[in-house]
């Protein structure tokens, strides 16, 4: 399938990641992100989704191939403009731990130079945006609940709005009430926002609501593209047996059908 | 009399002693700290410099002090005054423990928030200054609170080139076979190490990360 070049974010042309020259952790990927859409990377653990994701922001540099962020491949691009350009959510180990919450929000306006009073209006902005309370705004990270330094997380990312999201299994580690309330937020600003977000999850529930598109990803290796309903009523083994893993086959398969 | 008669009765000298033992340390500290830090900066940055750099400051650790002292004699400018000699010396023992704390500090940082910085567009600058050292930063006071209690100790033999401080008194009592001398010289430099202890200890468990 292809894209009009103006429609698409991300690229990748062929690209393997090699570790240290020897064992291959990316084989011969190949896909494109269409602006706007929410493209989901689905795999069991060490499938190569974060590999993936980090070879976007130039975290990885490809072994081979290369990898194209607005027509511009990754190597040509400033490093530090691209990354910049790009949001980055990880599980919550990745808040700043000595800033509160508005300075872990407000780091890349800080980092840009923004003036001081607009960095303030925007972290305000974005701690209502993402439903935080602003008496919060003061704490530190480990003064948090796991949900609210997800949302700060999250804040973070959109601070100096970038129009490419890259989430790592961002909700992972939260209960699942948490998780559905958050996945619910999560689509629901996606609506507003329109962002190009790459979502990284083993999760094939999570990838069904959030994915504009799934990608399946085994042992390093793209398997599957689909919308959430192709993926769910695929055929091919691969795509089948992670639904079927999932306990999908005997309720929601059914419940699907008209 | 004893060793509280005897300093009550020597006090101005005895406050002037521990007046210079804390200056010979305050500045071989300050300048180890100048020297050390961005010593350990620099290794953590470039790992292929980690062996030669702390490779030599462990050689010069296992310098004895007296030989150390001797060696610098003849070096040019240092050589003229007995405190800059002591100075010298001192700063040299006080590089390890800053050096290497430095170094275990930054590369003791969790790598995922090392990661979520680089991945928000950080310079390798901006992640040192802003979320590397001050991470490090209770790391690095307990190196210097090594140097400085180490420093105290080796201080008392600066007295043996004439650099003064409170090794004079130990010096003169071992000369005298007298035991209050050598206390008059011993407690004052145990207060001083003890002060930099605790006040050292209480920095460096307000910077820990919380």
């Amino acid at each position: 399938m292809t894209d009009p070049a103006d429609n698409v974010a991300v690229e990748f042309r062929n690209v393997s990641y090699h570790l240290n020259g020897t064992r291959e952790l990316l084989h011969n990927v190949s896909i494109t992100v269409r602006r706007g859409e929410t493209l989901v990377l689905l795999g069991r653990s060490g499938s190569g989704k974060t590999t993936t994701l980090k070879l976007i922001n130039h975290l990885l540099e490809p072994s081979e191939g290369e990898i194209l962020v607005n027509g511009q491949s990754t190597r040509e691009w400033d490093v530090i403009r691209l990354r910049r350009m790009i949001g980055y959510v990880i599980q919550e180990v990745g808040l700043f731990p000595h800033f509160n919450v508005a300075r872990n929000i407000g780091l890349v306006p800080q980092i840009e130079d923004w003036p001081v009073s607009r960095i303030q209006q925007r972290v305000e902005e974005l701690m209502q945006l993402v439903g935080l309370d602003r008496q919060l705004a003061s704490r530190y990270p480990r003064e948090l609940s796991g949900g609210q330094r997800q949302r700060v997380g999250v804040a973070r990312a959109l601070a100096a709005d970038p129009p490419i999201l890259l989430m790592d299994e961002p909700f992972g580690a939260l209960d699942p009430i948490t998780r559905a309330e958050l996945q619910r937020e999560f689509l629901a600003l996606q609506k507003r926002l329109q962002k190009t977000v790459v979502f990284v999850t083993h999760d094939l529930r999570e990838a069904l609501l959030l994915g504009t598109r799934i990608a399946l990803i085994e042992s390093g290796r793209l398997v599957a593209l689909h919308t959430p309903e192709e993926f769910l009523y695929s055929k091919e083994a691969m795509v089948a047996a992670y639904v079927d893993a999932f306990g999908f086959e005997s309720d929601l398969r059914k419940r699907g059908q008209p | 009399m004893n060793v509280w008669q005897f300093m009550l009765h020597h006090h101005a000298e005895v406050a002037e002693l521990t007046l210079q033992h804390l200056w010979l340390v305050a500045v071989s500290t300050a300048l180890a700290v100048l020297i050390g830090i961005p010593l350990g900066i620099l290794i953590a940055r470039r790992p292929v410099l980690n062996k030669p750099i702390l490779g030599s400051a462990n050689i010069i650790q296992t310098i004895p002090s007296l030989a150390l002292f001797g060696f610098l004699l003849p070096a040019p400018w240092i050589g003229e005054r007995a405190d800059r000699l002591a100075i010298l010396a001192l700063t040299l023992y006080a590089l390890l423990p800053l050096i290497r704390n430095t170094y275990t500090g930054i590369k003791g940082v969790d790598p995922a928030v090392v990661e979520a910085g680089r991945g928000m567009g950080m310079t390798d600058s901006q992640l040192l200054w802003q979320v590397q050292l001050p991470l490090a930063l209770s790391v690095i006071v307990a190196g210097v609170r090594v140097a400085a209690v180490i420093s105290v100790g080796l201080a008392t033999i600066a007295a043996a080139i004439g650099a003064g401080g409170l090794g004079e008194y130990i010096f003169r009592g071992l000369a005298m076979v007298n035991n209050q001398v050598i206390l008059a010289g011993a407690i004052p430099a145990a207060g001083l190490a003890i002060l930099a202890d605790v006040s050292l200890g209480w920095l460096e468990r307000r910077l820990s990360p919380r």
